[in-house]
């Protein structure tokens, strides 16, 4: 049973991407994640990494306090792209249209230049969103997080609803925590020891008061909302909202000319992949 | 003192609060909760409503607030006024700009990530400017002393200083109605006090009109209140001053327990009259009642000593650090439990109450140290094997509650430890029956009481035959009926053999049932003696944000010539009494 | 935009619900790469209980915050699944009558085919075809994924969902109609 309950959260430093308001951060996540997602462009993509990787360093943020994350994320990625190979070893064919043959393990599992290189594509796409990520996991202060949504469009009842969240995050694992031993004690057992049947019957053991002790802490919550007036206006103010700074428009602006730079590299010739394979 | 007559002289000039003709009846229930109540509060009172759980009285709070009827429907006849408009005609926020709501429950009102936007969260709905709200959350955080913690998050503050943020979070509205519901009921007994007294200096500085719910009667009576309102199956049996009331003996008919002393001194034949000032002890003349108190006294030797029976679970010099080299949450901790012994944990919050808890279950491991169980080292086995040894019961039973009908729940652990249905079905009645629940055996958990739910998951960890019963909290939320109810079963589990460990900072159930108390503050184990005996000892009840009984104030007082002896004689009347 | 305090706290605190659950509570379920999750079973139930907003919403935040903190990266094709999911879902709220007492196996039914809905079009059909989009995995890749994501959810949700939405039914029960024996 999962018991290690660490967590990616954020790292108050002094630097000055910790001191762009929330809302530039999350507008430089949106838009990057956005534009790693519509490219393949190789090129677009690297440029996208290295430039996250500067900033990670501008950000003072040490791999070792990230390091269980990259680990998770380099392993799932390494299987994802076993089974992409294993499906479909001509993917790469596919796309680029050409076909440089290095070797063959069997007549279906051939090794082509194409694949390789559709291969590292793949990975590169994945992991080039992981820098950014992580930084605006690590860098905004959870406090910020709410009045940036709100900022940037959601409607400030939804933006409030994710503030819900962080702050009874804690709380809702400790109480996991709590109940999860509680009923160890009693004979939960979710691990390969029990049988199928025992080990579903052990999940609802521990779901079920976790849900329900939930449901309680809804009303109480809402309650205590109601009694503050929460909803009576159509916006709200934000005690942690900063003002925006030169820095925070010189960051936005420049974002938004590099993703709209970055899409269009990506779509210039009718295809978002970059093919070196291109008979020029 | 003559507030009768005070009143009457004002009550023209501005009402608080008027109930007149006022019923409700919930929408999912058959009869009403609230009968024909006509209740009036003046702007500027100190009003205590009081009554058993299921009395009306946090009803009447929801009246008041506005969550009837904006959550909780229902049919209502009669009107109620808040400074004087009908809130028939006010929604619930319009009411919340006069009316604040300290909550219960001091975690599910903090909203905020941090102390500076949770007070702020009422301006931030009003719409407020960023620099007027940083500057009026700043004051009102200085009124009570929580300035310095603005940017700390809820998870690293105590119980006590949750409420104050809870108490800023409504002030910074500038209401001027403010209502307590419960508010005594997570806090351990020193700051219970001080609670009291903040919410004293709160009135005297704002002027507001204060409203406590409360059934802990002596605990609220640590500061002046102009009056009691006593409330009974949803209607108000008696509303009157506190020296009134506790004169006139009505609170026990109606389950809630009065101050000690007032209990102590009728138990010694005193008769309690208006004049003596009976809401607090301090404004009491008691020495005349020495000889009284003197001659009912038989001598009594305290409890302290072991109990006959084999040692069932012993702590040899525990430590426990989360990280190596870290703090310590436990230091050296030593003491033994001998079988057939009904014993409390106490300290206050964060002393390392509830680290011990989980060392004795095996959830977590010492850093340094022996526990024993039975006799043997404990520290090969797993937290399944010593549920054999030690079975704990939870504070709230819905986080053990899993199943829908009551037989499952209590044989959901025989079932994993996959015991044959027959059996399980022999133990699982008898568990009921022990826990008087044999009745309800066919009934879905959801449709007990609390209460009915506590003795659910004791008879679920019963069946698994535990020699020790670990209960954390088993009293909290409870009122002096139902705390009783528990105890008294508690009891009856002892005289059948079964040791019981609790875990409280309830002092009453120190004093009453336990036999001994082990007492931690900041890790340490501070005292290992009879109840009486650490709540007479102001050394360990300061450190341990204990409250000196005041049976022991009033022998004091009173000048009698051995207090522990008077306590001791109290404890055992009392025991008598009840059965 | 009117939406009630409860249903906002309901997305808060369950899309933290959502997380633990999703993290901590689920069992591999014999075949590699799928689990029984009992977080999808909980979606489910919020759904039904809360509506599809809420659903949908829990859904997207929940797993936002599971993707986030664990992987450091966000697969936005998979949140959109959820929370299509447990958007799809609560739109069976007004078909399956939890808050009355009146719960039987006509609401149970109806839950379920919603659910099974849900899971099909969500894990068989949307993720795998947002996958290609995006991603530009192999076809046959994503679709055995999604095929196997979409049974796995579909199985628990049938099993632990029902449960929930069974006891959530019996809270709302009034104890009227019982006696002691």
């Amino acid at each position: 049973m999962a018991t290690s309950t660490k967590i990616l959260s954020y790292i108050p430093r002094e630097t000055p991407v910790h001191r762009l308001c929330g809302a530039t951060k999350l507008i430089v996540f949106l838009v990057w994640t956005i534009v790693c997602m519509l490219s393949y462009n190789t090129f677009v993509l690297l440029g996208a990494l290295v430039f996250g990787i500067i900033v990670f360093r501008l950000a003072k943020i040490k791999v070792s306090e990230v390091r269980f994350v990259l680990i998770t994320i380099l392993v799932f990625l390494t299987l994802n792209t076993i089974a992409i190979y294993i499906f479909s070893p001509e993917e790469g064919v596919k796309i680029y249209g050409t076909r440089h043959e290095l070797f063959r393990f069997s007549s279906r599992y051939t090794v082509t230049q194409e694949q390789l290189f559709y291969l590292f594509n793949v990975m590169l796409k994945y992991f080039t969103v992981v820098p950014i990520a992580l930084l605006f996991i690590v860098t905004t202060d959870p406090s910020e997080f709410a009045s940036s949504l709100n900022r940037i469009g959601v409607p400030y009842k939804i933006s409030y609803a994710v503030a819900i969240t962080l702050r009874y995050l804690a709380d809702v694992q400790s109480d996991y925590v709590e109940i999860s031993q509680a009923q160890q004690a009693r004979g939960v057992d979710l691990s390969r020891k029990a049988p199928l049947k025992k080990r579903i019957s052990g999940l609802i053991g521990i779901a079920v008061p976790l849900i329900f002790s939930s449901l309680d802490h809804i009303d109480l919550v809402s309650n205590a909302m109601d009694l503050r007036g929460f909803g009576k206006n159509n916006k709200r103010t934000w005690y942690s909202e900063r003002p925006f700074s030169r820095a925070d428009y010189i960051v936005i602006a420049v974002t938004i000319i590099a993703g709209a730079m970055a899409l269009y590299v990506t779509f210039r010739n009718g295809s978002r992949f970059y093919n070196p394979f291109l008979p020029k | 003192m003559f507030f009768g007559v005070s009143c009457f002289i004002f009550m023209d000039i501005t009402t608080a609060v008027e109930f007149r003709n006022f019923t409700f009846q919930y929408r999912a229930q058959s009869a009403p909760t609230l009968y024909d109540i006509n209740l009036t509060i003046n702007k500027g009172e100190k009003v205590m409503i009081a009554g058993p759980s299921g009395s009306g009285k946090s009803t009447i709070g929801h009246c008041i607030n506005g969550l009837i009827p904006h959550y909780y429907k229902g049919a209502i006849t009669g009107k109620l006024l808040v400074d004087g408009q009908d809130t028939a005609e006010m929604d619930i926020f319009s009411l919340s700009r006069h009316v604040g709501t300290v909550l219960q429950d001091s975690d599910g009102q903090f909203v905020g990530l941090t102390v500076g936007e949770d007070v702020a969260f009422a301006l931030e709905n009003d719409m407020i400017a960023l620099p007027e709200m940083k500057q009026k959350v700043l004051k009102t955080t200085q009124t009570v002393a929580m300035d310095p913690f603005l940017k700390s998050h809820p998870q690293e503050l105590s119980g006590g200083q949750k409420q104050r943020v809870a108490l800023a979070g409504v002030m910074v509205d500038d209401v001027d109605i403010l209502l307590f519901d419960e508010p005594l009921a997570n806090l351990d007994p020193a700051t219970g006090k001080s609670a009291i007294e903040l919410i004293d200096e709160t009135r005297k500085q704002s002027g507001a009109t204060i409203i406590v719910i409360e059934h802990r009667l002596e605990d609220v009576l640590w500061r002046k209140m102009d009056r009691i309102i006593l409330m009974d199956e949803g209607r108000i049996i008696c509303d009157n001053t506190p020296d009134e009331i506790l004169s006139s003996g009505i609170l026990r008919r109606y389950g809630i327990r009065e101050p000690l002393y007032v209990t102590a001194l009728s138990y010694a034949g005193v008769k309690i009259t208006p004049e003596m000032h009976p809401e607090s002890l301090n404004s009491m003349e008691v020495s005349d009642y020495r000889d009284v108190l003197m001659n009912r006294e038989k001598q009594i030797t305290p409890v302290s000593q072991p109990s006959p029976g084999s040692e069932i679970l012993s702590f040899r010099n525990v430590s426990f650090s989360y990280d190596e080299g870290g703090r310590k949450i436990l230091d050296n901790i030593s003491f033994s439990i001998r079988r057939g012994e009904m014993s409390a944990i106490a300290g206050k919050n964060g002393a390392g109450k509830s680290t011990l808890c989980k060392l004795i279950c095996g959830f977590i491991q010492p850093s340094a140290g022996q526990i024993m169980l039975n006799g043997a080292d404990a520290s090969g086995q797993s937290i399944y094997e010593r549920a054999q040894t030690v079975g704990y019961v939870m504070q709230n039973p819905n986080q053990m509650i899993c199943k829908a009908m009551i037989r499952e729940e209590v044989g959901y652990g025989l079932y994993l430890r996959g015991v044959q249905q027959d059996e399980i079905d022999k133990r699982v009645d008898a568990a009921l029956k022990t826990c008087g629940l044999y009745p309800f055996r066919n009934w879905p958990v959801s449709a007990l009481s609390y209460g009915q739910k506590k003795r659910v998951t004791i008879a679920s960890i019963l069946v698994m035959e535990p020699d020790l019963l670990l209960l954390d909290e088993p009293t909290a939320g409870q009122d002096f009926r139902h705390y009783t109810e528990i105890m008294t079963f508690l009891q009856e589990l002892q005289s059948q053999g079964i040791t019981i460990l609790m875990v409280t900072h309830d002092m009453h159930l120190m004093l009453e049932y336990a036999r001994r108390s082990i007492v931690l503050a900041d890790g340490k184990l501070i005292c290992d003696d009879s109840a009486a005996r650490v709540l007479s000892d102001p050394d360990v009840i300061e450190r341990a944000n204990l409250k000196e009984t005041s049976l022991f104030t009033l022998a004091q007082k009173a000048g009698l010539d051995d207090p522990l002896n008077f306590i001791e004689n109290f404890i055992s009347h009392e025991k008598e009494l009840r059965s | 935009m009117k939406i009630n305090t409860r249903t906002i706290v309901a997305i808060g605190i369950g899309s933290a619900v959502f997380y633990v659950l999703n993290r901590f509570v689920s069992i591999p379920s014999g075949i590699p790469n799928t689990s029984i999750n009992t977080a999808y079973a909980f979606l489910a139930f919020m759904s039904t209980v809360f509506g599809p907003l809420a659903g949908a919403l829990i859904g997207f935040i929940g797993h936002t915050l599971t993707d986030a903190t664990m992987y450091g990266s966000v697969w936005w094709s998979w949140v959109v699944v959820s929370a299509f999911v447990g958007c799809a879902v609560g739109l069976c709220q007004n078909k399956v009558n939890v808050e009355d007492g009146d719960f039987n196996s006509k609401d149970l039914l109806f839950f379920n085919l919603y659910q099974i809905a849900a899971n099909i079009i969500g894990w068989g059909v949307l993720a795998p075809v947002l996958d290609i989009l995006i991603y530009k995995e192999p076809a046959d890749k994503v679709f055995l994924q999604g095929l196997t994501a979409g049974a796995a959810n579909l199985i628990t949700v049938a099993i632990l969902g029902s449960v929930f939405l069974t006891l959530y039914a019996k809270t709302r029960t009034s104890a009227g109609s019982l006696s002691k024996e």
